[in-house]
């Protein structure tokens, strides 16, 4: 076993080996020398892109030719929700998401409020899933887009994607599904799920950092996104600039090695998440789990340890590399908006740790961690105060507490 | 057979020792450079110094370096970004006649949204009279853009005399550089520009990373919303090998700018002399104010696509303009607003030098053009295809 243990795959994941090897080639042999075949360089990358293309597709069950390149998940969260409010304006000026989308969600509907659009966040109740009455309630006819995440990337709770697809055909409304935490360990199927618009990232699933992609569905309906990078060309038009054809041919691996051992390996995270579960709420007490017990994928685990600060068990645990929250939000220490979407209070948000496994993950060093984080929460509450008024029976909601 | 690559002009190949000091970042090193943990802070570290050695090639600080994913992104980035962000001082745009498709159509994109865009017309080598730009300046202008050098023709702009009109009339001034940085020496204070792009793969870096410089104290809107990365201003986990590739690249480049410099315009010299000196050749683009190892020619009587198909089949590889053009086989709105006739815009072909290079590649590639050309005439290609009959291999 190596240490540092790495248990923080959501944030980024170790390129397969596999997908490099796929890669390399196209750094340099493919182009440097691209003067080894008898045509224009540009069309053999062409075939490969479309390949990558294909596979894409066949992993989320789309047409190839609505999968568009981007340079990330965010770029592809962006385009998506910019995309959409540009070309649809006039049909409508109000949004619905949910209260625990990524950053880059959040963060360009924020943008499309300040130009005049009205965005009704829904809340979520206390695992993390989408309340679909109050969905219901909040479509009007003036609605275009409805934005909703396939997983949670910080819980790793799934919403019920095929009925928010359902519901929103009903409404003539549009939906885009981030699926960047879920892509790879769940089955997606745009057409059974109805769903119009959705993110990927190669890098999340063993794939290499700097590409993404967007489905854009083709038909029933068909839709139209206003690009963010123009150019007069690419990528049917939604997405301009040079393809990086190295990371998508890997992202296109990414996607073939995930969807042929989705079933094996989902069971196997699945088994080594639940251990991990178990021993916490076995050997500590008051550990929390956040998120769905079981509407979850099988490679997240996110829990609270009351009475410790999130920032000290990082630094106890120090050779195994876990998150305290979302990857891009771990140097504002300000606590997670998921946790305190599912109603955690500040303080408890503040406790969590977010373990998230991958393919690289063995039962060895699931084992080691068990032990090393319940050492370090024992050995942090020795020194906690108020870990012991709670032992003590004390309720420290009624404790008023004094500056001195 | 031996082959000569010469479309160096829409991207090079990647420098083994650039490869080599990205291949641990694209394997095993896995952190995300936002994360507090030792991968994730040893991936930051990597994006500092990548950062530092970019900034260096530019004479720029640290912070004035903006990662994105290519140049077309940089570029639309500087265009839309620092007109949203500057909406108050105007809602007017200046940018020249020549530019790459990504700032032609990030302009129309704020036409659409109510800016005017004064396009500059050029000359007929290709370059823009700074008279001209004085005399579109108005009171709302708000950002001009002028790209430093062009791809497809090679001519060089005279950028550092037309930002400092801009900064003398209070306007912001930004530059594409794509093609001209990491090949000829560029220092963002001598130049005086505000903001300025430039992309890995025009200098021996990897595909999927590019920057965009942007002088400190220049306000642009965020381009891709997010995670909060590149200091709020460009979203999304960085591409971490391809950024590393980047810094390499950036430092050969510097330190070894004159000698490829030298070698490259030896060459060139003697493949355009040669080329030139073949009937119905003319040279587009400024004979001296022009990219060092960079060659475009017309060729009367012949159609570039054939010539290009033909020489390809010698082994020798070149560009038919720029591009991203080269799928759409438009007519070049580069030698458009040059004033080429369409006629002779037809038969061009680029022809754009790397630093492996050798004497004997000219040699090669000076023997074969001729005897193509003289193929093609012939057969009387040139006419075919105006007849409507496409030329496929």
């Amino acid at each position: 076993m190596k240490i540092p243990i790495y248990l923080d795959n959501m944030s980024t994941t170790r390129v397969d080996p596999r997908v490099v090897e796929e890669m390399l080639p196209y750094f340099s042999e493919e182009y440097g020398n691209a003067a080894s075949r008898n045509h224009p360089y540009g069309w053999k990358a062409e075939q490969k892109v479309d390949e990558a293309r294909a596979r894409i597709a066949k992993l989320i069950n789309a047409d190839p030719k609505e999968v568009i390149f981007t340079s990330g998940g965010t770029e592809s969260c962006n385009l998506a929700i910019k995309g959409v409010c540009e070309i649809y304006r006039e049909k409508g000026d109000h949004l619905i998401v949910g209260s625990t989308e990524h950053r880059a969600v959040m963060d360009a509907t924020r943008r499309l409020e300040r130009s005049g659009f009205r965005v009704t966040t829904l809340p979520v109740d206390g695992k993390g899933i989408a309340d679909l009455e109050a969905l219901k309630k909040e479509i009007t006819d003036k609605t275009i887009l409805i934005s909703l995440m396939f997983a949670n990337h910080e819980i790793g709770t799934l919403h019920p994607v095929a009925e928010i697809g359902k519901l929103a055909k009903e409404k003539g409304v549009l939906f885009f599904c981030d699926a960047a935490a879920a892509q790879g360990y769940v089955p997606i199927d745009v057409e059974a799920m109805g769903i119009d618009i959705l993110a990927l990232s190669a890098h999340k699933i063993y794939g290499p950092k700097g590409t993404g992609a967007l489905y854009v569905r083709k038909k029933n309906p068909r839709v139209r996104l206003a690009p963010i990078i123009d150019g007069g060309g690419a990528e049917r038009g939604m997405r301009s600039g040079t393809l990086n054809v190295p990371a998508i041919v890997g992202f296109g691996k990414a996607c073939e090695l995930v969807l042929s051992e989705m079933e094996r390996e989902g069971e196997r995270l699945w088994k080594l998440n639940e251990k991990l579960r178990k021993d916490f709420e076995a050997s500590l007490d008051y550990v929390h789990l956040n998120g769905h017990p079981t509407q979850r994928v099988p490679n997240i685990l996110n829990m609270s340890f009351e009475y410790v600060e999130g920032e000290s068990i990082l630094m106890g645990i120090h050779d195994i590399a876990v998150s305290s929250g979302s990857a891009c939000t771990t140097a504002t220490l300000e606590p997670s908006y998921v946790l305190i979407a599912l109603g955690l209070g500040v303080e408890l948000a503040h406790t969590s740790i977010r373990f998230s496994l991958g393919r690289f993950n063995t039962e060895e060093e699931v084992d080691f961690t068990i032990k090393r984080v319940v050492e370090t929460i024992t050995r942090l509450r020795e020194m906690s105060p108020l870990y012991e008024m709670a032992k003590e029976g004390i309720d420290l909601k009624g404790v008023s507490w004094k500056k001195v | 057979m031996r082959q000569v690559y010469l479309d160096h002009a829409s991207r090079t190949p990647l420098l083994p020792e650039v490869r080599q000091a990205m291949e641990p970042y694209l394997s095993f090193e896995a952190g995300n450079p936002s994360s507090l943990h030792r991968f994730g802070r040893k991936s930051a570290q990597a994006l500092d110094e990548a950062r530092e050695k970019v900034a260096f090639l530019l004479g720029a600080g640290r912070e004035e370096v903006i990662f994105t994913s290519c140049g077309t992104e940089a570029n639309n980035f500087a265009i839309k970004g620092i007109a949203a962000a500057n909406e108050k001082r105007g809602k007017h745009l200046i940018i020249s006649s020549v530019e790459h498709f990504s700032v032609l159509y990030a302009a129309r994109r704020l036409e659409r949204q109510g800016y005017r865009v004064t396009r500059l017309p050029v000359d007929r080598f290709g370059g823009v009279d700074p008279k001209k730009l004085i005399e579109a300046i108005a009171a709302d202008t708000v950002l001009i853009s002028v790209m430093h050098a062009n791809g497809e023709v090679g001519t060089i702009q005279s950028i550092r005399e037309m930002a400092h009109i801009a900064r003398e009339h209070g306007i912001l001034f930004h530059t594409d550089a794509v093609s001209a940085c990491g090949t000829i020496p560029i220092d963002v204070d001598e130049l005086a520009v505000d903001a300025l792009t430039l992309a890995a793969d025009q200098f021996y870096g990897p595909v999927g990373a590019a920057a965009l410089y942007l002088r400190k104290g220049t306000k642009i809107l965020p381009f891709l919303d997010g995670g909060g990365q590149e200091e709020g201003r460009r979203s999304g986990t960085e591409n971490l090998p391809a950024i590393v590739g980047m810094g390499k690249a950036a430092e050969i480049a510097r330190s070894k700018m004159e000698e490829r410099i030298g070698h490259l315009s030896t060459l060139r010299d003697r493949l355009m002399e040669g080329l030139l000196s073949g009937e119905g050749v003319t040279l587009n683009g400024h004979p001296t104010q022009r990219l060092p190892g960079h060659v475009s020619v017309s060729v009367s009587d012949v159609e570039g696509e054939a010539l290009l198909l033909s020489l390809d089949m010698n082994g020798i590889f070149v560009g038919s303009g720029s591009a991203c053009n080269s799928k759409a086989m438009k007519n070049s709105h580069v030698l458009q607003a040059m004033g080429i006739p369409e006629r002779v815009a037809r038969g061009t072909v680029v022809l754009s030098l790397g630093i492996d290079h050798q004497e004997e590649d000219i040699t090669y590639v000076l023997e074969v053009f001729p005897e193509v050309v003289a193929r093609l005439r012939k057969l009387g290609t040139h006419n075919t295809v105006q007849q409507g009959v496409r030329v496929t291999k």
